[in-house]
């Protein structure tokens, strides 16, 4: 069923209050989002002389900004250390959550429920609480300051194993009992009928994933000491801290941090919507 | 090619037992309609056959081995589903060439059996399609071919045309048939529909409440069913049961001491007939023309009958009508059992 079989057709020449009221709460909350996202563009079209003067189309404006960030080693290797992270740990947590929660679905096993349960029970422990035990298995591991130890907390979460369990469960078990008379083994199964009737879960996760690790600050922060393993975020306030706060050159660094995830979010998005399409299928 | 035995077969999930020790042997090469109301555990029995549910106590044998314990891809059986369970991001040839994914063959030769099954079940022009892209029947049909290609010593099939409209249920059902008389592979076969039973089988088992009530051919069963249920399950209309007593040589009903359990199917209640085997009297509450012949429901004392009349008689609802039906189309059924009276 598509949108259009269930709102019916507004009639022509007629505007409804109830319209109204929905565009208006829908432009007012557009204009609170995009805004801070359209200053950030002016911004860093602005020299510093003019980074005070609110207009939003800047009166010269000027490309120096990119080309000094550019210029400038250490964002492209903040840069490339956010990849690695990201990719890293949204390929991690993507595999693992679909295994396990692909296992709490489907299978029936003394323990589930609880085992469940205590996955899910750790979404309610706030980062702030977590990054202690964290850091002290960081430092007792010897991941203090390196990559594995930025991305080691992302790469198998509750919240995940929550969202893929869900929709695991929506996946008619005919399905993989076809497969298993077929001689599929449990993993083949999992990963070649399970897995593709799954991709706007998969996609969705992906998403939080990567957007999630990619503007992650609080932990990179803790974990890392050294400049040459800061991931983005973490670099673009030394721009603040150094000698004063260089406005113009954190916001051109946001604005092209920005682009990897307009990518990501563009690839991943037919997925979602070709997902639903599936989801609407039966058989 | 292969003979199917069920031993003793129980299933119980904790204290709660569904299949209460069955016994049946299919026949190399036979269909069998495993067919009952829903909770009969028709389908338990599939999905322990196909090694989905585990045995409690029993034994299956396929092709004389003991496969109790074997996992499902092991037993040399391929299953359809009710829901097809095709897999929508594949094809309808990579659906198919699914049921070959542990086959060690080359890729021609997988890609000739898909095209084979393909031909057989008239699905050559789609192969490259989609399921989404598929009617109800085309994507039963690509369940069938994935189930066919493995070549299995038996197929399951699990209410496979429950999904599709009366009219695509009919001509799978001829279909399917055809496909048996082809491959002369066993089947077994749930339904709950009883025509797709009487139509299909070489033999019907009727199953309630996790028993076996009779097993025989369509016409045995529908001839001389062995108890009450069956007779009021197989056949549509189903098949009139009052309490009766013999009176002046035919059966009247009755009440009280002395009486049996008469039936008599719809189609051999006659009305304004002169059968001497059950007579019945009654006022009509409704009336169904069906073209060939006219249905007339009336009471009978407190029980409802439904009986036939000619293609263009008609009956007023609260016109008194007499039925009656011939000696040997009497069934007698005792009150106490419910299970037939053999004649003697």
């Amino acid at each position: 069923m598509s949108a259009a079989d269930i709102a019916p057709p507004l009639p022509k020449g007629r505007i409804r209050p109830g319209r109204i009221l929905t565009w208006t709460l829908v432009f007012i909350g557009g204009v609170i989002m995009v805004t801070p996202i359209l200053f950030m563009f002016s911004t860093s079209l602005k020299t510093s002389g003019q980074i005070y003067d609110l207009r939003l189309i800047p009166a010269r404006p000027t490309l120096d900004n990119y080309i000094k960030v550019l210029a400038d080693g250490r964002f492209l290797r903040w840069f490339v250390n956010s990849m690695i992270v990201a990719v890293a740990v949204t390929v991690s947590s993507v595999f693992f959550d679909s295994l396990v929660g692909y296992t709490l679905a489907k299978f029936r096993f003394r323990g589930r429920m609880f085992v469940f349960l205590a996955i899910l029970s750790t979404l309610m422990i706030p980062t702030e609480m977590l990054v202690i035990p964290w850091y002290l298995m960081s430092a007792n591991f010897g991941w203090l300051d390196s990559y594995w130890g930025i991305a080691f907390p992302g790469m198998m979460t509750a919240f995940g194993t929550f969202l893929m369990k869900q929709f695991f469960e929506t996946v008619p078990d005919d399905f993989l009992e076809a497969a298993r008379i077929d001689g599929l083994n449990e993993f083949t199964i999992w990963w070649k009928v399970a897995m593709p009737l799954v991709t706007p879960a998969i996609s969705a996760l992906a998403i939080f994933a990567f957007l999630g690790n990619w503007t992650a600050f609080f932990w990179p922060l803790i974990v890392t000491t050294s400049k040459e393993l800061y991931t983005l975020p973490v670099g673009l306030t030394s721009f603040a801290v150094e000698q004063s706060i260089q406005w113009e050159m954190i916001m051109t660094g946001a604005a092209l941090a920005t682009i990897p995830t307009l990518v990501v979010f563009l690839a991943l998005q037919k997925f979602i919507v070709r997902g639903v399409m599936l989801a609407g299928l039966k058989g | 090619m292969a003979q199917i035995e069920l031993r003793k077969l129980v299933k119980s999930y904790g204290r709660n037992t569904v299949i209460h020790g069955i016994d049946l042997d299919i026949a190399d090469g036979e269909f069998v309609v495993f067919v009952g109301p829903s909770g009969c555990g028709k389908s338990t029995t599939l999905r322990m056959l196909a090694g989905l549910d585990e045995v409690t106590s029993g034994e299956i044998r396929i092709g004389g081995r003991v496969v109790n314990e074997l996992d499902p891809k092991a037993r040399d059986i391929a299953m359809v589903f009710q829901n097809y369970a095709i897999y929508p991001h594949l094809t309808v040839r990579q659906n198919i060439a699914f049921g070959l994914y542990t086959a060690r063959l080359s890729k021609a030769e997988k890609r000739k059996q898909v095209e084979d099954a393909a031909a057989i079940l008239g699905l050559t022009p789609l192969l490259d399609r989609r399921p989404s892209a598929l009617s109800g029947g085309q994507r039963q049909r690509v369940a069938i071919g994935r189930a066919m290609v493995r070549s299995p010593a038996a197929f399951l099939f699990d209410e496979p045309l429950s999904n599709l409209d009366a009219q695509l249920r009919a001509q799978m059902r001829i279909e399917i048939k055809a496909l048996h008389a082809r491959l002369g592979t066993t089947i077994a076969y749930v339904t709950h529909d009883q025509v797709e039973a009487m139509t299909m089988a070489d033999r019907i088992v009727v199953m309630k409440d996790g028993r076996i009530l009779q097993a025989a051919t369509p016409m045995e069963i529908y001839d001389h069913p062995g108890d009450v249920f069956t007779a009021r399950f197989i056949g549509t209309p189903s098949m009139n049961i009052l309490a009766a007593q013999a009176e002046g040589g035919a059966y009247v009903p009755a009440q009280g001491a002395g009486r049996v359990l008469a039936g008599v199917r719809p189609h051999d209640l006659i009305v304004g007939g002169d059968g001497t085997g059950l007579r019945l009297e009654g006022q009509v509450t409704a009336m169904e023309p069906l073209g060939p012949e006219t249905l007339v429901h009336f009471m009978a004392g407190p029980v409802p009958v439904t009986a036939s009349a000619g293609a263009h008689d008609r009956f007023e609802a609260g016109q008194t009508v007499r039925a009656a039906a011939p000696v040997d189309k009497v069934h007698l059924f005792d009150p106490a059992t419910e299970l037939a009276i053999p004649r003697g």
